[in-house]
């Protein structure tokens, strides 16, 4: 009688389950209650900000988790008209570099800043891979507020991955170059003699963020690709994967394909820093720009910088060694322990796991197998904890959670798989929409993971999706990882292309001091105008500058007259609101550039040239009260050497004026 | 023994469907309000905000209206004139005659709760159409302030 009772109440709470759960229609992989686990309902907020790289689109973008809805995009690398990135005076000298103004890049990587290995809120550092750049992205403006090139590099790839305080964020180049300092007019068959690989470790000021190239180790020259920093017991060292040991330097599809293993370079940061210290470096000469946004005058200024440090690893032999990795190793991930090292060989069918205690008994014991370029390489048995035996094919990249497993995205298989870190047993497979490269679990990569959620960033999304002509929508599947089986429960659209992307929890960010407005008092743009009655406009030769305010809904001056042609005209608006939310924009017929997009409390400069005599309206961009249609002006234009004074007015009429000649 | 197990199948549905994965629960938990507040408990003479009293001496602090002027001509000139001429909002001439410095410090650091619920607000809005913006006043600037538009209020 009481096993029946209890098999009739099991029953009556599965179907009561399915029953109250099932959406209808369920017809995607995606688990019944899929819709539950992933919406947020209006008016509600996200558990997790996820910053996701924007690949070609040289962007960052911010989503919502478990909701995958779009937040905002911060222009990065690339100009954004939408924002005035790039255009306005301002921010142009942030895209400023040793190869002159570069208005755009392929962002693939972000790093989340740091604390004692935990996320700390503060910054989200990002790689430029084209012109070598890298990025501070400032977590209470979300806005990018530096950008530092990197000399002697040829696409900043195994970057921006930084230890366990942010000490350092690396920056090593994908392609091996001659040194800008070196003759660079060889032939590119001389790859063997005369490319070398270079590594920035880039310092970061704890307090203001600010970046510095602290010094570069000189390497051999092979493809440098990713990389992740020791922590806890390995904290002091840093894993990079490279590829091409064959050094080759066309098609390298097939030429660079030759070993069986390539390699992970070991480095013991802490030592090279001593031989920094010990004034080993050499000065180099080399032009890199750095750059940096101050947020009190809100203007951006380029600076070149002439020289930087080398360790060249050939001459001190204690700070690199050789790992072997099979098959052009692309993923190279740590553990939260900071024990394990994971190679991902693009080409493999299994992964290997190092251990940490077993690299550093091996360099003790000078357990080599030869050298590589003068570099020791240790012997692969020597470093190995064990293989992970027949997860898939393709492995790249792989994140943990916190509870001892380790996820690896298999691009030519297209599944995730969970393994366990321990006995490297595979636990679970689930299969990806399609070509899975990077994944995400929310403090995946720090020594304390955050775990419930994995993010999986699609190369293809075929079929997926309505379609859009020859290119379809960029593409991110999450996954609840809370249980023992990855449950799919989202698809969520992506700008192009996501590469890696991190996330933190939505509290330790929109906590961090958020800035709303920037007050007036203390703006130190020395083109604000302080207040309506201050607004002028003010000839110095064949420039004028226009002092403008801003405000629900009126520009003042509205009106502006004895505007010539041959002038360069700057329109410096200064955003006298002071309330959270309410920008105002600014744009004039014909100016080939960008709008303003103006904070509350802000200043931004727009430039523009009149290109024709006549009328040319201007007006704001973003809606900003009932009134916001009202909120327009004109400029009047007229030939050059005209007499026509210069005046300006707002809500009257100029006097009026004598027939221009 | 048999409640007992209605009470675990109530559970086991209840944990089936409520509990997976709450999003943020400490946000906005309560209901949305409705955007017309209800009236009664708001005081049209004394506002709504922080200010319950505000101390005016007979004779006006020269100084403290200077700093109120500086902080005006940035911050409000652009909306609102010194005499009774209506610009985008209504002019400064005899606002502290019309209303009590509480109700007055009150708006002008707390201006969207106030337009939500006070009469006289509302009516004004529907002739000037434009919210008045939050400035983002500390007490001391909004004390400048209202010491400034009781001197421009004593001026001939």
């Amino acid at each position: 009688m009481k096993n029946s009772l209890l098999y009739l109440l099991a029953i009556s709470v599965m179907i009561a389950t399915i029953f109250s759960c099932k959406p209808k229609n369920a017809s995607s992989a995606a688990g019944s209650d899929a819709a539950e686990k992933s919406y947020v309902p209006p008016g509600k907020y996200d558990e997790f900000y996820n910053f996701v790289s924007g690949g070609f689109s040289g962007q960052m973008s911010v989503y919502g988790l478990p909701s995958g809805r779009l937040f905002r995009v911060i222009p990065v690398f690339s100009v954004d008209p939408e924002k005035g990135w790039g255009y306005s005076e301002e921010t142009k000298p942030m895209l400023n570099t040793s190869h002159g103004f570069v208005p755009w890049d392929d962002l693939h990587h972000i790093e989340l800043s740091q604390t004692k290995g935990e996320q700390n809120g503060k910054w989200a550092f990002a790689n430029a891979n084209n012109t070598p750049r890298l990025a501070r992205v400032d977590l209470k403006t979300f806005r990018t507020a530096e950008i530092l090139e990197l000399p002697n590099s040829g696409g900043n790839h195994s970057s921006p991955f930084g230890t366990e305080n942010s000490e350092y964020i690396v920056a090593g180049t994908r392609f091996s170059v001659p040194g800008d300092n070196d003759n660079g007019d060889v032939p590119i068959s001389s790859y063997k003699q005369n490319f070398k690989g270079h590594i920035s470790f880039v310092s970061v000021d704890p307090t203001s963020g600010e970046m510095k190239v602290a010094f570069q180790l000189r390497t051999p020259g092979v493809n440098f690709d990713l990389a992740r920093s020791g922590k806890g017991k390995s904290h002091g060292w840093f894993f990079f994967s490279c590829y091409n040991s064959e050094q080759a330097n066309t098609l390298l599809e097939v030429n660079a394909s030759q070993k069986d293993k390539d390699f992970i370079m070991a480095v013991n940061w802490k030592k090279a820093e001593e031989y920094i210290k010990a004034g080993k470096g050499k000065k180099t000469p080399v032009k890199y720009a750095h750059n940096v946004f101050d947020e009190s005058t809100q203007t951006s200024k380029s600076t070149i910088m002439d020289e930087v440090l080398v360790l060249d690893i050939a001459e001190i032999k204690d700070i690199c060694y050789f790992i072997p990795c099979p098959k052009s190793p692309h993923g190279c991930d740590v553990d939260p322990t900071g024990e394990y090292i994971v190679g991902s060989g693009k080409l493999a069918a299994l992964i290997p796991v190092f251990s940490f205690d077993k690299i550093q008994k091996a360099i003790g014991d000078k357990a080599y197998d030869g050298d590589y370029q003068g570099i020791p390489v240790i012997k692969y048995e020597a470093a190995l904890y064990g293989e992970v035996k027949k997860p898939g094919l393709g492995p790249l990249h792989t994140e943990f959670d916190a509870k001892g497993n380790a996820y690896t995205s298999f691009f030519v298989s297209s599944e995730i798989v969970k393994w366990n870190i321990k006995d490297l047993k595979v636990l679970d497979r689930a299969p990806t929409f399609y070509s899975v490269g990077h994944l995400c679990v929310p403090g995946g990569n720090t020594v304390k993971p955050w775990g419930k959620y994995l993010i999986a960033y699609n190369k293809i999304t075929k079929d997926r999706y309505l379609p859009t002509g020859p290119e379809l929508t960029q593409s991110a599947q999450l996954y609840d990882i809370s249980g023992d089986k990855m449950q799919m429960i989202l698809d969520f659209p992506t700008i192009g292309e996501p590469h890696y992307a991190q996330a933190a929890p939505a509290d330790l960010i929109r906590n961090n001091g958020q800035l709303k407005i920037y007050k007036l008092a203390d703006n130190k743009n020395p083109y604000k105008t302080n207040g309506e009655q201050e607004s002028k406009v003010v000839r110095e030769g064949n420039k004028v500058h226009v002092y403008m305010t801003a405000i629900r809904s009126h520009f003042s001056p509205d009106n502006i007259e004895g505007i010539k042609m041959g002038d360069d005209v700057y329109f410096h608006i200064t955003n006298l609101e002071q309330d959270w939310d309410v920008p105002h924009g600014f744009a004039i017929k014909g100016a080939n550039n960008g709008e303003l997009l103006i904070m509350p409390g802000e200043t931004c400069t727009l430039k523009w040239t009149p290109d024709k005599i006549g009328i040319f309206p201007m007006y704001c961009t973003d809606f900003c009260s009932a009134l916001h249609q009202e909120m327009q002006g004109y400029v009047r234009v007229s030939p050059s050497g005209s007499k026509t004074p210069l005046q300006f007015s707002l809500g009257k009429n100029s006097p009026s004026l004598p027939e221009s000649n | 023994m048999k409640k007992f197990l209605i009470l675990f199948a109530f559970i086991g549905i209840l944990y089936s469907c409520g509990n997976n994965n709450k999003p943020d629960a400490t946000s906005n938990s309560e209901q949305p309000k409705s955007m017309v507040s209800d009236p009664s408990s708001y005081d049209p003479h004394r506002g709504e905000g922080k200010h319950t009293t505000v101390e005016i001496s007979e004779k006006i602090d020269d100084t403290m209206a200077e700093t109120g002027s500086k902080i005006q001509s940035v911050k409000c000139a652009s909306c609102h004139k010194l005499s009774d001429e209506k610009l985008v909002g209504p002019g400064w001439k005899g606002v502290t005659s019309r209303r009590k410095p509480e109700w007055i410090m009150n708006f002008i650091t707390n201006p969207d709760p106030m337009i939500d619920k006070d009469p006289a607000l509302q009516a004004q809005l529907e002739l000037c159409l434009v919210r008045m913006p939050n400035q983002g006043l500390s007490d001391t600037d909004a004390r400048a302030i209202l010491e400034f538009m009781r001197k421009n209020d004593v001026a001939k």
